[in-house]
């Protein structure tokens, strides 16, 4: 199954190389990890997406808890939570697509930030599915790269994930 | 006099004086420098105690260089041996080293033996290991001991060298990225870049080493940041906490009831207990147990000790080379609990037939021991001291002890699985049997002996045939097996207890790959007794290629082996070889009655001999082999 979990690290050099290290150590999957300082530039937040077994997550989940590194852990899954994913998407933009693009852009409510003669750059968020929508529906042969950050998530409802 | 407490330091306490307004120190304040007293200190003034910091308590400010940091640090850890060897890195800390005689440093001859050196001190002891290691080579050379502490989570502080901090990055001379290659073998590590962060990040080291489940943490230190011409102020603090670092210190009172109940309706338990009790210290709570329920007792490689294995509930030990009557209780048992074990995968067999059963409970500190490789029924995550201790304390409580008549018949049918024998061997044999010297060193030594092992057949015969009944006197390398492990950590049990019996018993080919250690023996009078099963050949592995490869004994023959008696005598210490079993005795008695010698005795044993009972990897407990001779019977 896949879950979403989200870790408070100590903000220090190296701890995201034990993370990356545990997973390919013990050979856990590891689908996306993204991570960034807090509102406290002490703690990183890591979102990280992964799949396995029950037993696997519960694995995972003490592993990372026992690193020294690791503040606090939340498997975002287990409860409501909301998970945003952000795409830059580079399209040819010629002509006779500029319209078209223009008009999937208003749909899935993204942006248009960067134009040439010929190219669009589209910011689109949204969850994961909303992004793969997209790709989809871009008419084929116009997409020329992909940048997508990986979802983060945050529980719903007042609790935080905090010290 | 009224005194009253205001606040509670990590030292003396702080206690208001008879007009209640000023504060003192109580006891008095005795102002500390090197552990004597400082005559030059001035009490209660700029460099007394202040109040209104959290380190209100602080002694006259010293001011250290890095490498006299890392120096007073290991002082204040009350450390007494490092087990190292210089480098370029180091200098400057071998320069403080040099101008102290706190601490004292044993100088290796590899740094893989500093690493296992300051392993087996700290297997003996309890107390913290340490090794002092350069950058480069010298740390890539103690990966080996580092990985060894890990995998049986021995407390370890690692010192390492690196090159100066500008130029880390740059493929300096001997510069390797130390954090990055010991990051899966160690508990934690860290890089110091800046000497002020030095005393703490030390302070850390230990405090994450020798706390929760054990572990060697690793300190990388650049050459810049010890730098004896800038010196700051030094302060050492007593007591340390981390936010993100919080190992249990108590087991969960709801699941240690429901495990005693589970425990006492068990018809046919089994106590399986692992290294986990001895690093744990719960040795003494553990003997309480068994004495309170009379139930079968079991233990792993690494645990053997905490429970006397004389003592007849003791069923020997289980797993791979376990006795017939330990891995058949296993298979029968339908109340399992696993005390500081981590059902590895030697002791486990295969994981579907693993006590096909029984109710498991489970009690280890570390969260993600627990449903790792076996799913536990009623986990316990706690000190296995304090978690044995409250489950004693309930079981006296409890109105009704276990069901005697229940365990009456278990035990009759162990007493039959231990009518087989399954350890016995050809005693009339003309040559000498691996066994039979194994026995003839507990005659010998009657028990009070520190035994180091190195790993193969000499290891499980060992495991086998010696009977420790105390722990921390068998000191072997259980999870990663590393062959090389005896002669370095005998060298570190017998620096701790200089009187105490050690010896190291090893095989030709393990004892080579630390030979170079018999110089380190020399200079610092190490009389460690070598008990060398010389069989010619890898025995585990001629063992496995007997059984598994049609007796094609690839490499496992060592063809060119030195004359140990003439190399131990160039080294300074004294060889002797035997090869008739009436001679054994004498020899040891002999090599034993030489108390302030190294003695390397070689034992020509019988090379085609096999450990016995066996269970095949990836079969289950009730299907070993015995001994050819025994399983005819």
């Amino acid at each position: 199954m896949r879950h979403i979990i989200s870790v408070l690290l100590e903000n220090e050099a190296g701890a995201l190389s034990r993370v990356a290290g545990l997973f390919s150590a013990r050979g856990y999957n590891i689908e996306s990890l993204t991570v960034a300082p807090t509102d406290d530039p002490t703690l990183s937040r890591m979102t990280l997406v992964t799949i396995g077994s029950e037993e696997i997550i519960e694995q995972i989940k003490k592993q990372l808890n026992k690193l020294i590194d690791t503040v606090k852990l939340l498997d975002l899954t287990e409860g409501r939570h909301i998970e945003r994913e952000m795409m830059l998407i580079k399209v040819r933009a010629a002509k006779e697509d500029r319209e078209e693009l223009k008009r999937l852009t208003e749909i899935f409510r993204a942006k248009i930030i960067d134009v040439t003669a010929t190219s669009f750059v589209i910011e689109l968020t949204g969850t994961s599915q909303k992004i793969d929508a997209f790709i989809q529906a871009v008419p084929e042969g116009l997409i020329v790269e992909v940048v997508r950050s990986g979802p983060i998530g945050i529980a719903r409802g007042e609790k935080g994930l905090t010290l | 006099m009224r005194l009253s407490f205001i606040t509670r330091g990590s030292a003396p306490f702080l206690v208001l004086d008879q007009t209640g307004r000023n504060p003192v120190a109580f006891p008095p304040f005795q102002p500390v420098l090197n552990g004597r007293p400082d005559p030059h200190a001035c009490v209660g003034g700029r460099r007394g105690p202040c109040l209104g910091r959290r380190d209100r308590w602080r002694s006259p400010e010293l001011e250290l260089s890095g490498a006299e940091i890392i120096v007073q640090a290991l002082i204040d850890e009350g450390v007494e041996y490092v087990f190292g060897y210089p480098g370029g890195a180091v200098l400057h800390t071998y320069d403080a080293l040099f101008k102290q005689d706190k601490v004292k440093h044993i100088l290796v001859r590899h740094e893989q033996a500093a690493t296992h050196g300051a392993d087996g001190y700290a297997r003996a002891t309890g107390r913290c290991g340490v090794a002092l290691v350069t950058s480069g080579p010298g740390a890539t050379n103690a990966i080996t001991g580092i990985a060894t502490a890990y995998m049986d989570s021995i407390p370890m502080v690692i010192l390492s060298g690196q090159v100066p901090t500008p130029v880390i990055g740059s493929d300096a001379f001997q510069e390797v990225d130390t954090v990055g290659i010991s990051r899966p073998c160690v508990k934690h590590n860290f890089l110091v870049r800046d000497v002020h962060d030095l005393a703490l990040t030390i302070r850390k080291a230990f405090y994450i080493a020798t706390s929760g489940r054990p572990g060697p943490v690793l300190v990388d230190i650049p050459k810049d940041v010890t730098d004896p011409n800038i010196k700051i102020p030094y302060h050492y603090p007593k007591e340390i906490k981390l936010r993100s670092y919080n190992p249990a210190t108590k087991g969960h009172p709801g699941q240690i009831r429901k495990a005693v109940d589970v425990l006492l309706q068990a018809k046919r338990p089994v106590i399986y207990t692992g290294g986990g009790v001895i690093l744990g210290e719960a040795a003494k709570a553990l003997r309480e147990l068994v004495d309170l329920l009379g139930y079968p007792i079991t233990s792993t490689l690494m645990g053997l000790g905490a429970f006397p294995m004389t003592d007849p509930r003791f069923l020997g030990m289980l797993g791979m080379h376990g006795t017939y009557e330990a891995n058949m209780a296993m298979h029968e048992t339908d109340v399992l609990i696993a005390i500081g074990a981590r059902f590895d995968d030697r002791v486990t067999g295969k994981i579907e037939l693993f006590c096909p059963h029984a109710t498991i409970i489970h009690i280890d500190v570390d969260p993600s021991s627990i449903s790792k490789n076996v799913r536990v029924d009623v986990p316990i995550v706690g000190p296995v001291g304090n978690v044995l201790a409250d489950m004693v304390r309930l079981i006296r409580e409890a109105k009704a002890g276990p069901d005697q008549a229940a365990l009456q018949e278990w035990w009759r049918q162990i007493e039959a699985w231990r009518g087989r024998q399954c350890l016995a061997y050809d005693r009339n044999s003309p040559l000498i049997k691996p066994q039979f010297a194994v026995e003839t060193l507990y005659q010998v030594t009657g028990g009070d002996l520190y035994l180091t092992s190195d790993v193969g057949q000499h290891q499980m015969f060992a495991a086998q045939f010696y009977p420790f009944d105390e722990p921390r006197r068998w000191i072997n390398s259980g999870g990663l097996g590393t062959m090389g492990f005896g002669l370095p950590a005998a060298m570190g049990v017998q620096l701790a207890f200089p009187e105490a019996s050690v010896a190291c018993i090893s095989g030709e080919a393990s004892i080579l790959m630390c030979i170079q250690e018999l110089a380190t023996c020399k200079q610092y009078d190490l009389p460690v007794k070598i008990i060398l099963l010389n069989n010619g050949y890898m025995g585990m592995v001629r063992q496995w290629q007997e059984f598994f490869y049609e007796s094609r004994y690839a490499h496992s023959y060592v063809d060119a082996l030195p004359d140990f008696v003439k190399l131990t005598e160039s080294f300074g210490h004294v060889g002797m070889r035997v090869d008739q079993p009436g001679d054994l005795e004498g020899a040891m008695r002999e090599a034993f009655a030489m108390k302030d010698r190294l003695v390397f005795l070689d034992i020509v044993v019988d090379p085609a001999e096999n450990v016995y009972p066996m269970i095949e990897a990836g079969k289950g407990h009730h299907e070993m082999h015995l001994s050819p001779e025994r399983e005819l019977a």
